[in-house]
């Protein structure tokens, strides 16, 4: 669509900007001014120059946190993206079963995080929980409080559980937009079930399957609520993710200039990714208008 | 290399809408189609199976009484109780935590909507000084970790006066709910045609009067989902509701962990209250249940 240059635009987003600038950009320079300066308590801040960031960029702490974290986000993408597809590919194209199966699949993403932390410590437990007693009752020895093993897999399932249906519900309505016709054409040429998916559905999923990366990417590189409820980022610091050990570092010890160094860090990798993200809409927007 | 896939397919499909095919071959053609995933239907259902037992397993515990949780393993409720509701029914400060979790919701649904709309026109009706820089600002607050606002947000709040206020949470929220509003209604209105705006304003439309009259009753399914989406992610947000609180305001999510830590034996209550928060999902979800896909991917689907 052609637009109309007209800078009266701008009253229209003002309230927008206010409300977000508030909520924003105020927080984001108090961070700023933090990460900078050093105290003694009392309202009394020095200047502390980079030190900050120097010391953060030292400390194995902040390495191990972010390590951890890109191993989770890889492995949830890395199960998440393969499984979501495969369903959507089998997910039913007409009738009673498509309403109902978009339904039932949604129900994870509505519930509230901590929720889903409450659902999966207690269904991993030993004493009460299915999961857990039915692991113990086969003989595996399974109990994420004390094995870092069984706390990763405990927190990368409830993770698949809980967002796996965003990937299927991406590809499911990419899948849907397909027409007929491309179908009917593969089958005269006679067609594997294989080229299909590889010359017809990929391609066509392309985007969606795009968006649903970076979607999850972001989602799982700034998980909180869900760990901190089952393992509290234990055993230990096993668990312990990049938004748990800031908050830890922010509100639990008051460590105000280390906490806002890290978060300046960690918002610049986010910027970096959200970018790409917005490249890839605005590229395919051209693309679609062309 | 997918662009050769593709060219490859479109031919394809015209061959096969332009050359007629023998009508017994393609009644064969349809057959096959319909019988080949006979087993399909397995996979969606096991997946819903492993989706739902966790939550089963909540529903199961919240009918049940501590004492058959703690001491027997039973696949469903022995002793069938409401017990653990009519606590959270009759103890002020179970059902508040409920009452203040909806106000601060709704309040941010009725601000983040009512700013977006205009904005979203903005977006996808013209060009400006700095748009697209202002579009892309928008979407890194959408993405931004809450972890890292949640230290200048407490004592930005505190500063106002305003900490353990439902307005605090609301306005908190707005960071990640506005910019998703914008996105998903600015993805909606662009499907709407310019040429309508045109013809509404020569048929003598003050621009206000077109934009509620004509152009919301046109994107109101859009105006839905945007609601919707506001209204799910400020449910579900917990860290940045529990800093800002401490007890006039404190959301039922917060009021779920502080259990958690403080006795960490009230399973049947702990469990009673999570199916009541995944209720409100539950309600609306057959209505949105077409743009869910949309709503998670701002608009872009």
């Amino acid at each position: 669509m052609d637009k109309t240059w007209n800078n009266k635009a701008w009253f229209m987003v003002l309230p927008v900007l206010v409300l977000v600038a508030f909520s924003a950009v105020i927080p984001l320079m108090t961070v700023v001014n933090y990460s900078v300066q050093d105290t003694f308590g009392n309202n009394q801040f020095f200047w502390a120059g980079i030190d900050w960031f120097n010391e953060l960029l030292h400390s194995p702490r902040f390495w191990d946190a972010l390590a951890r974290n890109l191993i989770f986000s890889a492995l949830v993408l890395a199960i998440q993206v393969p499984l979501g597809i495969f369903i959507a590919l089998n997910m039913p194209k007409r009738g009673l079963g498509v309403p109902v199966c978009l339904v039932l699949m949604a129900l994870p993403l509505l519930i509230p995080w901590n929720v889903v932390g409450t659902i999966w410590q207690v269904f991993g437990r030993v004493d009460i929980g299915l999961l857990g007693h039915t692991l113990d009752a086969m003989g595996i020895k399974y109990n994420y409080v004390q094995d870092p093993r069984a706390a990763w897999f405990t927190v990368v399932l409830m993770d698949v559980w809980h967002w796996t249906s965003l990937v299927v519900l991406l590809c499911y309505a990419g899948l849907v937009s397909i027409p007929d016709a491309y179908y009917q054409a593969a089958k005269i040429d006679g067609a594997s079930r294989w080229s299909v998916f590889r010359f017809i559905q990929l391609p066509k999923m392309n985007r969606v399957l795009l968006i649903a990366v970076l979607l999850r990417f972001m989602d799982s590189f700034m998980i909180y609520t869900e760990p901190f409820v089952v393992t509290g980022g234990g055993p230990g610091n096993e668990t312990t993710f990049l938004s748990i050990d800031l908050v830890k570092m922010a509100i639990g010890q008051f460590d105000i200039g280390p906490a806002a160094a890290m978060s300046l860090v960690y918002f610049l990798i986010v910027l970096l990714v959200s970018w790409v993200f917005y490249t890839v809409m605005t590229n395919y927007g051209q693309e679609r208008t062309r | 290399m997918s662009n050769s896939g593709k060219t490859f397919t479109v031919e394809r499909a015209d061959i096969g809408a332009t050359v007629p095919v023998a009508s017994a071959e393609r009644i064969a053609l349809r057959r096959a189609r319909r019988n080949a995933p006979r087993t399909a239907w397995l996979v969606p259902t096991i997946y819903i199976i492993f989706l739902l037992l966790p939550i089963y397993w909540l529903l199961n515990m919240s009918f049940k009484t501590n004492t058959e949780i703690t001491s027997v393993f039973t696949l469903f409720p022995r002793n069938f109780t409401l017990h653990n509701y009519a606590v959270i029914f009759t103890d002020p400060s179970w059902y508040n935590g409920y009452i203040n979790s909806i106000i601060y919701v709704v309040m941010n649904t009725a601000i983040s909507v009512a700013a977006a709309l205009p904005a979203a026109y903005a977006f996808s009706r013209y060009r400006f000084l700095g748009d697209k820089h202002l579009f892309f600002w928008l979407l890194t607050n959408r993405m931004a970790p809450p972890a890292v606002f949640v230290l200048p947000f407490f004592q930005l709040y505190s500063a106002f006066g305003l900490i353990d206020t439902h307005i605090a949470v609301a306005l908190a929220h707005c960071l990640f709910n506005v910019p998703l509003a914008v996105w998903i209604l600015e993805g909606f209105m662009s499907g709407v045609p310019k040429e309508i705006d045109e013809t509404a304003y020569i048929d003598g439309y003050s621009f206000p009067r077109f934009f509620v009259r004509i152009f919301m009753p046109l994107i109101a399914s859009g105006i839905g989902v945007a609601a919707f989406f506001c209204f799910m992610f400020s449910w579900v947000e917990l860290l940045i509701a529990r800093t800002l609180t401490t007890t006039a305001a404190k959301p039922i999510s917060a009021i779920m962990t502080r259990t958690v830590s403080a006795s960490g034996l009230d399973w049947g209550v702990l469990a009673a209250a999570g199916v009541l928060t995944i209720i409100p999902g539950a309600l609306v979800i057959y209505f949105v249940r077409n743009y869910i896909a949309k709503g998670f991917a701002l608009g872009r689907v």
